[in-house]
C-alpha cells in the first residue's frame, strides 16, 4: 500500500474526527457552565451531587467512560449496542469534557470580584442579567487560555474513539497499521493532529486578540 | 423639607461581632450629609445596610415613605423582591473602588443601566449621558475603556453612571479612599458641584475639612452607634464627646 493510498483512506475517517470534535465541544461547553453553576450552588446536596459527578469523571481514564457509554446500556439492560456509534462517543466526551470545563468556567466565575456583582446590583440589574451582562464577558476572556489548552487536548482524544471501533481517523490509522505492517500511518496520524491543533490554535489566538481590547 | 431616607432602630451582626447597635437616622430632600468616624465603627455597614447590599437583623428602613424593611417583633422585614426593585431606582452608590465595568467602553458603563433597567431609550439616554460626561469633564473619554483611565476619572464615571439613573438620593463610600491625593480633589470638586444643584447626599468620608464645608450635617460613629452629630462646625470644630476629640486630633497630627 502506498503512503498516498493510506493519506487518502485514513483522510475518509477525517469527517468523523472532525464530528466527534465539534459535536463535544457544541454540548461540552454549555453542559460545562451548567455543571459549573450547580457545583457552585448554595444547596448542599446539589453542590455534594455535582462535586461527585466531576471527581468520577476526572478520576477516571476517558477510554473506561467511552466503554461505559457504548456498552453499559448492553450490559445493564440488554439493549443491542447501535451500529452508529457517533451517538455513545460524543456522550462520553460531552460528560467527560463537561467536568474539565465545569471546573475552569468555576475559577473563572470565583475570580470575579464581588465589586462587580454589588455595582450591577446597586444598578438593578436582576441576577440573570449580571451573570450574562457583566460576569460571564469578563469570565470568557480570562479562561481561554485554560480553554484552549483542553481544546488541543480534545483534538488528541478524539483518537481514544478507537476502543469503540468508532471509525475515525486514527481508527482506520490502526487498522491500517495492524494489516500493514506499517509504522507510517502513525506518523501520518501525527501529521494530521498536528495541523489540526494548529488551525485551533490560531482560532483561539485570534479570539483571545479580540477580547484584548481591555483589561 | 420631607424625610428621604429613614433608619428606626438598625441593629446588625456578624455572627457574635455586633457592627450595629440601635442606630437611627434621617436624611431630608437636598441635605448632604457626611458619616465620619474610626474605621470598624460601622460606617460602611450603614451605607451596606442602606443600599440593600446588607441585609439589617433588625429596623426599618424606609426611602420615601416606602418601607423596604419593616421592624416586626424586633426582626427586619423586607418587603417583596418587586418592591425592593422600585426602591434601588431611588438611591445610588458611588464604591470607593469604582466598580466600573472593564468591558464596557465609558459611555456604555453609563447608558447601559438606565437602557436596560428602566428601559429607558437609547437616544435618549445617549443625549443624557453625554451630558453627564461633559458635566464631570469626560467628554472626549466617551469611547475609552476604564482600564485606560486614571483614578480619579474612573470615579468620576461611576458618578456619572449613578446619576445617569436618576436617583433621589446618592451614597459615597469612601469615595476618594483608593485615590492619590492629588486626585482626590477632582472628586470634591464633582461632589460640591452637587451639593450645590441640591442633590441629596450621604457621604462616608475620611476628608474632614471636605466633610465640614460641604455637608448640612455630620455624624460621628463609633462601635456602631453614632456619638455625636449636628451642624458640621459643631461637630468638626468643636466636639464634645471624648471619643470624637480624640479621634479629630489623632487626624491633624497625621
Amino acid at each position: 500500500m502506498t503512503v498516498m493510498t493510506m493519506i487518502t483512506k485514513m483522510s475518509e475517517g477525517l469527517g468523523r474526527t472532525c464530528a466527534i470534535f465539534f459535536l463535544t465541544l457544541l454540548f461540552s461547553l454549555p453542559l460545562g457552565l451548567i455543571v459549573s453553576l450547580l457545583r457552585m450552588s448554595k444547596n448542599r446536596i446539589v453542590s455534594s451531587i455535582t462535586r461527585v459527578y466531576i471527581s468520577v469523571l476526572r478520576g477516571t481514564p476517558l477510554m473506561l467512560q467511552l466503554l461505559a457509554v457504548t456498552y453499559g446500556p448492553y450490559y445493564l439492560f440488554g439493549v443491542s449496542v447501535s451500529r452508529e456509534k457517533l451517538i455513545p462517543v460524543v456522550i462520553a466526551f460531552s460528560l467527560n469534557y463537561a467536568a474539565y470545563f465545569a471546573e475552569i468556567y468555576r475559577g473563572g466565575i470565583e475570580s470575579i470580584g464581588r465589586g462587580q456583582y454589588e455595582a450591577a446590583e446597586v444598578l438593578g440589574y436582576s441576577r440573570t442579567q449580571c451573570f450574562t451582562r457583566i460576569i460571564l464577558p469578563q469570565v470568557i476572556k480570562r479562561i481561554i487560555p485554560s480553554v484552549t489548552n483542553e481544546v488541543v487536548t480534545l483534538v488528541k482524544d478524539t483518537s481514544m474513539a478507537f476502543t469503540v471501533a468508532y471509525q475515525e481517523m486514527f481508527t482506520i490509522g490502526k487498522q491500517i497499521a495492524n494489516s500493514q505492517t506499517s509504522f507510517l500511518p502513525f506518523v501520518i496520524a501525527g501529521v494530521f493532529y498536528f495541523i489540526f491543533n494548529a488551525i485551533v490554535g490560531f482560532i483561539m489566538g485570534r479570539f483571545e486578540k479580540r477580547l484584548s481590547y481591555y483589561r | 423639607m420631607s424625610k428621604l431616607l429613614e433608619i428606626n432602630h438598625c441593629r446588625k451582626q456578624f455572627g457574635s461581632n455586633e457592627v450595629l447597635t440601635d442606630l437611627s437616622l434621617s436624611v431630608e430632600e437636598g441635605q448632604v450629609l457626611s458619616i465620619i468616624g474610626p474605621s470598624g465603627s460601622g460606617k460602611s455597614t450603614l451605607l451596606r445596610c442602606a443600599t440593600l447590599l446588607e441585609t439589617m437583623d433588625g429596623g426599618d428602613l424606609i426611602y420615601l415613605g416606602n418601607y423596604a424593611a419593616r421592624d416586626t417583633d424586633g426582626k427586619a422585614v423586607y418587603a417583596p423582591p418587586a418592591e425592593l426593585q422600585k426602591i434601588r431606582g431611588m438611591f445610588g452608590l458611588v464604591f470607593q473602588n469604582f466598580n466600573l465595568f472593564p468591558h464596557y467602553s465609558v459611555l456604555k458603563n453609563v447608558m447601559e443601566p438606565p437602557m436596560l433597567v428602566q428601559k429607558r431609550k437609547a437616544s435618549e439616554v445617549r443625549e443624557e449621558a453625554e451630558a453627564l460626561l461633559e458635566q464631570m469633564g469626560l467628554a472626549d473619554k466617551a469611547d475609552a475603556y476604564p482600564y485606560q483611565l486614571s483614578g480619579g476619572q474612573q470615579q468620576r464615571v461611576s458618578i456619572a453612571r449613578a446619576l445617569a439613573m436618576n436617583p433621589k438620593i446618592l451614597f459615597f463610600d469612601e469615595p476618594t479612599s483608593a485615590l492619590d491625593p492629588e486626585l482626590t480633589g477632582e472628586i470634591l470638586r464633582v461632589i460640591r458641584s452637587l451639593a450645590e444643584k441640591k442633590m441629596t447626599m450621604v457621604i462616608v468620608t475620611h476628608e474632614m475639612m471636605f466633610a465640614r464645608d460641604v455637608s448640612d450635617w455630620v455624624v460621628f460613629m463609633n462601635g456602631g452607634v453614632i456619638i455625636e452629630q449636628g451642624n458640621p462646625r459643631e461637630v468638626i470644630d468643636h466636639p464634645t464627646h471624648e471619643r470624637t476629640i480624640q479621634f479629630l486630633r489623632r487626624l491633624q497630627e497625621k
